[in-house]
């Protein structure tokens, strides 16, 4: 009977009733902390949605500052696959989209999604691979001929899988060679860029990459480009406004300042002044390719 | 072992230099965490009593949701959610997906089974006697409940605490509601899943040990406050 004592102790003195004033002290004090922690910001936010290519390589964190200062505005970057990026625009879900897969892109033009596509920028994609070169890659004329090579051999090759710009431009090659790819050599890996070179590195295997996202990782892989310059492995980069006819909501204007200032001189000269390690990484039109 | 090494270093270097963007993270994470605590808290202590105290024939099943309800992936809380608060869903005209917010209502879903699971239990291990006896000595239904929770407070503050790790420590929502937004919704988990994609292990895993850091100094604080 020591709780009923308790109890009785309790009706007394008030020891209940502090106690729960201090639960809801803690209370307050979360409710506090939230409040501070998350300010209502004042200036406008643009909702860009991104492929991790720009994010990762970090050039957006040196392209946006500048427009952010000069706009009084904030960008918010989703960086996602190219494929999702899209439909994040198609839902409406942000107002700009910044991708790189030239057939969808027109499609997400002329299915009204989105409004006044501009090239931005481009680089190209490279096929890496272990420093071995087991499938013998290097010696290939082409591309395709590559992909062929890699697939006779059954050397491990380590594919996006996640409906990427660059999976797409994946899947476009393997359709040229002819070979649906299948098999244990084939490994679908559903993760970003990064991810995917450093399974590569692991598994000594082949990748098709960007050659931002490779160049930024190459002290962290040994792989090396066994095949590039060739024309189908061509990447450029457009920028599209979120249609505002569609989505009424999408703040169209600011997303036209976003694109003025990406394709303008501002923007061209930081993209193409853009270096990791002294190599560039993007290049603006007019530009020579370089490989 | 290199590897461990250079993380526990740059894990120093992080926490000396207060990098903005880890203080940024690390206030994101905390602020989304306790908002999600705190509604969590809200809707599960209710919850877990009422299920605790019920002599309903459908108590047995309530448990059972409850539980399931404990195991379900965040990915999966974090696809629900984004199906009401995209432009195209029910909830989309609001414009909550990618805030900071729409991290508070996914965590606070992820958190409430948690905490009434919890109080469930504590209800359950509690002294059958103390309803009757608070009863017999006068109090009303309502004053005996508030008598019973005084007496297991301890578990009720363990529930709490344990819907405050699940939501700081989980990825899958935050990423998927929040967006990962450098600076606005990238919390401490997003963070390390972002840099962990950039091969960036090392500084991925000081991050890791910040976020450690930071739960230990919340917890001690919280055990500070139930032992005064």
């Amino acid at each position: 009977m020591r709780t009923a004592a308790r109890i009785a102790n309790n009706g007394k003195g008030n020891g209940k009733m502090r106690r729960s004033l201090r639960f809801h002290g803690a209370t307050l004090v979360a409710v506090l902390l939230v409040m501070t922690a998350l300010p209502v910001r004042a200036e406008e936010r643009l909702r860009m949605s991104t492929t991790t290519s720009t994010e990762n390589s970090g050039l957006l964190s040196v392209l946006l500052p500048l427009f952010e200062k000069e706009c009084g505005c904030k960008v918010d970057v989703i960086a996602v696959g190219t494929g999702k990026a899209l439909k994040l625009g198609e839902a409406g879900d942000v107002d700009v989209v910044f991708v790189h897969a030239r057939k969808l892109e027109d499609k997400f033009v002329a299915n009204g999604f989105g409004v006044n596509r501009r090239d931005v920028m481009y680089n190209d994609f490279v096929l890496v691979g272990p420093p071995g070169d087991p499938a013998g890659v290097g010696k290939t004329q082409s591309a395709t001929e590559a992909f062929r090579a890699i697939s006779a051999k059954g050397s491990p090759f380590i594919s996006r899988g996640d409906e990427s710009g660059t999976h797409r431009k994946e899947k476009e090659i393997w359709a040229s060679a002819g070979i649906a790819p299948k098999g244990a050599w084939y490994v679908e890996a559903g993760q970003g860029m990064g991810e995917v070179l450093t399974m590569a590195t692991q598994k000594r295997g082949y990748a098709l990459s960007d050659r931002g996202t490779y160049i930024a990782f190459r002290k962290k892989t040994d792989l090396v480009v066994l095949r590039q310059g060739d024309a189908n492995l061509w990447n450029p980069y457009g920028i599209i406004a979120v249609n505002p006819a569609k989505f009424p909501h999408a703040k169209y204007g600011l997303a036209m300042k976003l694109i003025a200032f990406v394709t303008g001189p501002e923007g061209q000269a930081l993209i193409s002044g853009y270096k990791v390690g002294g190599e560039q990484l993007f290049f603006v039109s007019g530009e020579g390719k370089k490989n | 072992m290199d590897f461990l090494v250079s993380s526990f270093a740059a894990a120093l270097h992080l926490i000396g230099s207060f990098s903005p963007d880890v203080v940024d993270a690390a206030r994101t994470s905390l602020a989304v965490s306790a908002g999600a605590t705190v509604f969590a808290a809200l809707f599960g202590v209710p919850v877990g009593l009422a299920v605790g105290l019920s002599g309903s024939r459908w108590k047995g099943f309530a448990v059972t949701a409850l539980n399931t309800l404990m195991a379900v992936p965040t990915v999966v809380v974090g696809l629900f959610v984004y199906g009401f608060l995209s432009r195209q869903g029910p909830l989309g005209a609001l414009g909550l997906l990618f805030t900071p917010t729409a991290i508070v209502i996914g965590g606070t879903l992820l958190a409430s089974p948690i905490v009434a699971n919890y109080t469930l239990a504590s209800v359950r291990g509690a002294d059958p006697r103390i309803l009757p006896t608070a009863l017999t000595l006068g109090a009303g239904r309502f004053r005996a409940v508030v008598t019973l929770v005084g007496e297991i407070r301890f578990g009720v503050f363990a529930a709490v605490i344990a819907g405050f790790g699940r939501v700081v420590a989980e990825v899958g929502v935050a990423m998927m509601l929040g967006g990962n937004i450098r600076g606005y919704t990238r919390t401490m988990t997003t963070a390390i899943a972002l840099e962990t994609s950039k091969g960036e292990f090392s500084f991925g895993m000081a991050l890791g040990i910040v976020l450690m850091t930071v739960a230990l100094i919340v917890n001690l604080f919280l055990s500070l406050l139930q032992r005064r």
